[in-house]
């Protein structure tokens, strides 16, 4: 099954509500607290960059018989140097964002931690799109 | 030692400014920070969160890691749109003078996570 979640930059009244969304497919259909868990982790951040950096986007989830997969497109500013961006403790937040708590450099970091495998493309200027997929039973068969 | 959110709110004398009816939820340990991705990435479902957060972003990270309760600390209160946003997630929000430290201290000398 797939299911599409459109994303709105700076709608901090919606936000989150993409990976609410997807955690409770998830649960309904049943699959273990861990994998909830750690797609649930990813469908936040990767939503809340959207919110904050992008311009507006979306969120695909797809479920299949061995992998969730999350695909997360924006048409935002992009990232110039994506490999400073997967660092721990880099971050390009606003002032303003970092008061409401996000602007950690944990971001992207988290999202590549907790997926089994994390796909990145991105070109200054013209928006990012993130892969991640997630194995059902824990590996790859 | 596990303990239900009004438990907490008695003992400590908290201010609940949401979900009050989602009061007896167990609350198995705690977790402090301000920082979402922390919070996001390392706290437990059951636990109740100390922030002096109080925007609602906080809301669906709570709903998001099935949080039992967030103690807003410091003296801080929570925004018209957190609170809103919090009934419509059945997430508790507790308000607290104490700081986070404090707080945690009573919460451990009530037992909980011991």
């Amino acid at each position: 099954m797939k299911k599409e979640y459109e994303i709105k930059a700076r709608d901090f009244v919606r936000a989150g509500k993409a990976a609410i969304g997807v955690q409770n497919i998830l649960k309904s259909i049943g699959f273990e607290q861990d994998i909830i868990r750690r797609v649930s982790i990813c469908a936040y951040e990767s939503e809340m960059n959207v919110v904050m950096h992008g311009a507006d986007g979306s969120l695909l989830l797809g479920v299949e018989n061995k992998e969730i997969v999350l695909e997360v497109r924006d048409s935002g500013e992009g990232i110039e140097d994506i490999e400073l961006a997967l660092k721990e403790g880099y971050s390009t937040a606003s002032e303003e964002h970092r008061d409401m708590g996000f602007g950690a450099g944990m971001g992207l970091p988290n999202m590549k931690k907790h997926s089994n495998v994390f796909e990145i493309s991105s070109q200054k200027g013209n928006g990012t799109y993130l892969r991640m997929v997630f194995w059902v039973n824990g590996n790859r068969e | 030692m596990i303990l239900r959110v009004r438990e907490i709110c008695d003992l400590f004398n908290l201010d609940v400014v949401s979900g009050k009816s989602n009061l007896d939820r167990e609350v198995t340990g705690g977790y402090c920070g301000d920082l979402l991705s922390d919070v996001i990435a390392n706290s437990s479902a059951g636990n109740v969160w100390l922030t002096i957060q109080g925007h609602q972003n906080i809301v669906a990270v709570a709903a998001l890691k099935q949080i039992s309760a967030i103690i807003i600390v410091n003296g801080r209160s929570a925004d018209a749109e957190t609170v809103a946003k919090a009934e419509e997630e059945g997430i508790s929000i507790l308000l607290s003078s104490k700081s986070a430290f404090e707080m945690t201290c009573l919460l451990g000398q009530a037992g909980l996570g011991k």
